[in-house]
């Protein structure tokens, strides 16, 4: 029955998407593993792993798109649950250190050590276990989302305002981790990670893995989102997004629709986090910065909003232009990524794959029209105005 | 004993100074000095004792140049010899006279040196002598060292110099110092008791330091003295410490009025979500540094009143930014929001970048004007300068615009077009005109709290980012498109914001601000003084 609901809604866009996440998953890993480093195929390690988080913030701009493409809000907090759930992996991964840290303490991680504590904090128990760790990475940023828009959307906190309350958010957050007593090893957050399920985590078949799983999930949290936004759920999740008052005004609790999609988005968001956090290897509080999830909504923006696999281009082709500008031309980054936001908003409103979409839908709109010459004039404006997604606001 | 002999020797002769001095003044002391450069430390010792007692009033200049390292003497000893050490090849001079001394070769002559005993010795005379000096502003400075570092040996130099003390404050300063010593001596209970209530009379945190430290050494009849006076400083200084607390919330609360107040006008009347704030007071910053550059080349002798240019200019210019700003971006994404927070977010990055290229991405110094610095003291509260003229400031900004909202045409256009665009427009009001300058407004004052903030923080291109959230956090709490809200909500978040600091700590304090914010949006989400009527649900 899942299956069903899963695959029924399907469009084909979102079928090429996964489709190529799919062969992805498989080929990078082969290539990398299989060829020789002299072969012209080849494609290096660090080139995977980069490939690999570009991936998870994929994700994370997939999990954005979510809420703000189909629920109307615009979160500038995302990058906290992101972050959350690279936290809740940088935790079982430091307590995988074990011994082998600088200090060779078997409970307590390195930065405990120099920081004078005396025993593990009672939120570390249970992190030396993967599964406990796989639980947080979706308990945390889901507690979180679901306490934080429990009071929001119930107070009808929306618009800007939420903007710019789930800014404060990660805001405080950020403040909080950077606190060395609160036990996530603060300004330096948590680092020189060895092992992940026994496996070193620096060795080419781990990091394989890792990116294999990073694409199949990627592409497991795409169709479930297709599956949610297509489903009839989903087109009452659009109504408030284009007209919050009405769907109200006609029986649906609006508030808990919002709440059910902030937590999985949160959700989601996270596991990007817990993703990105192995194969990057490092998780520091300035993944909180208000800076960074405003980012990942350039990314949503970029690729189109409201399109599930845009987002996904958005996210690779704004961060490879990142690599690529910051290391050529490290002045000219924030100028380009600048002119982008601007540029984006004002002449590419639906981002990449929405005026693809549109112009794909404008010239098959005028084949059809050579056939069906009679209703040539009403035709074109009317379809045009009912088809065309209005602006949430 | 002998000390204290030698020092009301000292204090004799230093008193007595103009008969002493108009006597020995023809008295060659060069041997005593030249004394200073040979044999051990305790014979260095009885030597500067030996120059002190000799009264000479230039004693004391001889001595600072001894504990500031620069008399030297030949290895095989001969006249001390001073040099400051700034020249190359090193110059020597005759410490009395400050003639050069000619042909002396570097290399055999060697610095006097002291060890810890004699800068010690060295101080408490350098302590003794100011006491009883003509400059009231040094006799303050040795009275507060020896409150600090009472001895009772100085009870007799001290009682010699209170005789002659003119000065309330120096004289009081001196009265604690004098009752300190007397704590430590065996003098009578009663006079002890006397001593203990002078101290407390001061009612400072010193003063509390110093009784307890008494207390542990005090008779038993004197216990419940020092613990009454104690009980009463600990009072009056909770209630300091509550207007101390207030004082620094009001600065807080300044700033952060000045950071919002633009952001007031742009969010709060135009409904227009300007992320590149921060770096419209950044803008502002970098203006007062360029003004002040300017002014310095330019009009040496105005350079104290440079942050005064600086106010206009910074408007002007970031005035100008924002309706470059409004004309080229904003004004096609009016009525979308969210996208209108994207793209002056895109803004604030180039805006940023701009700055780092061309100023570079370090701090640029921003001079305290001297009317700006310095402390002052009421009560048991201390008030800096720049802070007070920060609030002085940030009150005028908000009432002059408060002025230019209720009493000017455009203040009047302005409020139309925020109640009923539609109405307005038909009215003849020209919106977009007013939307252009209602930008252009709130940039510019947004550029004069960086003319202010570059009094206290750093003039970085992060400059304004560290302000932008604690701005609307502002705007969203007093309630949008309130000028009042705006002013309300900056002192009481910053009240708040510094009364939860001693608790908390300064930055789980700013937490739990931000989560009393979240959760007061929660009840209020349209802030606390929201504008009512129709126009409210969008």
């Amino acid at each position: 029955m899942i299956t069903a609901f899963l695959l029924r809604s399907l469009d084909r866009k979102i079928v090429i998407g996964i489709a190529l996440l799919i062969a992805l998953a498989i080929l990078v890993p082969a290539l990398n593993l299989l060829t020789a480093p002299t072969s012209a195929l080849h494609i290096p390690t660090y080139i995977m792993s980069l490939f690999g988080k570009y991936l998870t913030y994929a994700l994370l701009a997939l999990a954005l798109d979510l809420v703000w493409g189909f629920c109307g809000i615009l979160s500038l907090g995302h990058g906290a649950f992101f972050a959350l759930g690279g936290y809740a992996m940088g935790m079982y991964l430091m307590r995988q250190i074990g011994a082998r840290g600088s200090y060779g303490n078997p409970i307590l991680p390195d930065f405990m050590v120099f920081l004078n504590y005396k025993e593990l904090p009672w939120f570390w128990y249970g992190f030396d276990h993967f599964w406990v760790a796989a639980i947080m990475v979706l308990l945390g940023p889901g507690l979180l989302a679901f306490v934080f828009g429990w009071f929001a959307f119930r107070s009808r906190v929306n618009g800007v305002y939420l903007s710019i309350i789930t800014q404060a958010m990660t805001y405080a957050l950020l403040l909080a981790f950077f606190r060395n007593d609160m036990g996530f090893g603060g300004n330096n957050g948590l680092t020189d990670f060895k092992d992940i399920l026994g496996f070193n985590i620096q060795a080419d078949g781990t990091r394989a893995v890792l990116f294999a799983a990073t694409a199949i999930i990627l592409a497991f949290c795409l169709m479930l989102a297709s599956a949610i936004v297509r489903s009839k759920y989903g087109k009452v999740l659009i109504g408030v997004r284009d007209a919050e008052s009405r769907v109200r005004f006609l029986g649906f609790r609006v508030e808990n629709m919002k709440l059910f999609t902030f937590v999985v988005s949160a959700m989601m968001a996270g596991i990007a986090g817990a993703l990105y956090v192995p194969q990057v290897g490092i998780i520091n509080p300035g993944e909180f910065a208000p800076a960074n999830s405003i980012e990942v909504v350039i990314w949503t923006a970029v690729g189109g909003r409201a399109t599930l696999v845009g987002p996904i281009i958005g996210a690779i082709l704004v961060n490879g232009g990142k690599t690529i500008f910051t290391g050529l031309f490290p002045e000219v980054w924030l100028f380009a990524l600048g002119l982008l936001f601007v540029a984006v908003t004002l002449f590419l409103p639906k981002g990449i794959v929405g005026t693809f979409t549109q112009f794909w839908k404008t010239r098959r709109e005028y084949r059809d029209e050579g056939v069906k010459e009679k209703a040539r004039e009403q035709g074109i404006a009317e379809a045009a105005k009912s088809t065309e997604p209005q602006a949430a606001e | 004993m002998y000390r204290a002999l030698q020092i009301v020797l000292i204090a004799l002769s230093l008193g007595l100074s103009a008969l002493a001095t108009g006597l020995r003044a023809q008295e060659d002391i060069h041997p005593l000095v030249d004394a200073l450069g040979v044999g051990s430390f305790p014979q260095r010792e009885a030597a500067i004792k030996a120059l002190v007692a000799s009264g000479n009033p230039k004693v004391g200049q001889i001595l600072k140049q001894l504990s500031d390292g620069q008399l030297f003497v030949a290895e095989d000893g001969g006249p001390v010899l001073m040099s400051t050490g700034e020249d190359d090849p090193p110059v020597f001079l005759d410490p009395l006279t400050g003639e050069t001394v000619a042909d002396i070769d570097p290399d055999t002559m060697g610095k006097i040196r002291i060890n810890n005993a004699l800068r010690g010795l060295l101080g408490a005379i350098s302590s003794q002598m100011t006491l009883l000096s003509p400059d009231r502003g040094a006799r303050l400075t040795a009275a507060q060292g020896l409150l600090g570092n009472a001895d009772p040996e100085n009870l007799e130099l001290l009682d010699t110099a209170l005789a002659q003390e003119k000065d309330s404050e120096v004289k009081a300063t001196m009265e604690a110092a004098r009752a300190v010593i007397m704590l430590k001596t065996n003098a009578s209970l009663a006079e002890k008791t006397a001593a203990i209530d002078t101290i407390a009379a001061r009612g400072n945190r010193d003063a509390l330091t110093i009784l307890s430290t008494a207390l542990q050494t005090a008779p038993d009849e004197l216990k419940p003295v020092i613990l009454r006076d104690m009980g009463a400083i600990n009072r009056s200084l909770a209630v300091w410490d509550v207007a101390q607390n207030v004082s620094y919330g009001i600065s807080l609360g300044s700033v952060l009025l000045l950071a919002a107040i633009g952001l007031a006008i742009t969010f709060g009347v135009m409904g227009v979500i300007n992320m590149a704030h921060g770096e419209m007071v950044m803008l502002g910053a970098y203006t007062t540094y360029v003004v002040q550059n300017a002014v310095r080349a330019y009009l040496p002798n105005l350079a104290d009143y440079s942050l005064v240019l600086s106010v206009p200019a910074a408007f002007l210019f970031t005035g100008l930014v924002g309706l470059v700003i409004e004309r080229s971006v904003i004004r096609f994404l009016y009525g979308r929001p969210l996208e209108t927070l994207l793209a002056t977010w895109g803004i604030s990055l180039i805006l940023q970048q701009a700055i780092r290229s061309v100023f570079g991405p370090t701090n640029r110094e921003v001079s305290n004007p001297s009317w700006m610095s310095g402390a002052f003291e009421i009560g048991g509260l201390t008030l800096t300068w720049n802070r007070l003229w920060i609030v002085v400031f940030s009150l005028a900004v908000f009432f002059a615009l408060l002025m230019l909202l209720k009493r000017s045409a455009f203040g009047l256009q302005m409020r139309a077009v925020t109640q009923n665009r539609r109405m307005a427009s038909s009215m003849g009001i020209r919106t977009a005109w007013v939307d252009a300058f209602t930008f252009a407004l709130g940039s510019g004052v947004a550029g004069m709290a960086g003319v202010a903030l570059s009094q206290i923080d750093n003039v970085s291109p992060n400059l304004g980012q560290s302000y932008i959230i604690d701005s609307f956090m502002v705007v969203v709490f007093g309630g949008v498109g309130n000028l009042w809200g705006t002013l309300v909500g900056a002192f009481s978040l910053g009240i708040l914001n510094k009364f939860l600091e001693p608790y908390a700590g300064a930055v789980l304090g700013k937490i739990l601000v931000l989560v009393l914010i979240i959760l007061f949006i929660q009840k209020r989400p349209r802030g606390l003084f929201a504008l009512k009527g129709r126009a409210v649900e969008a």
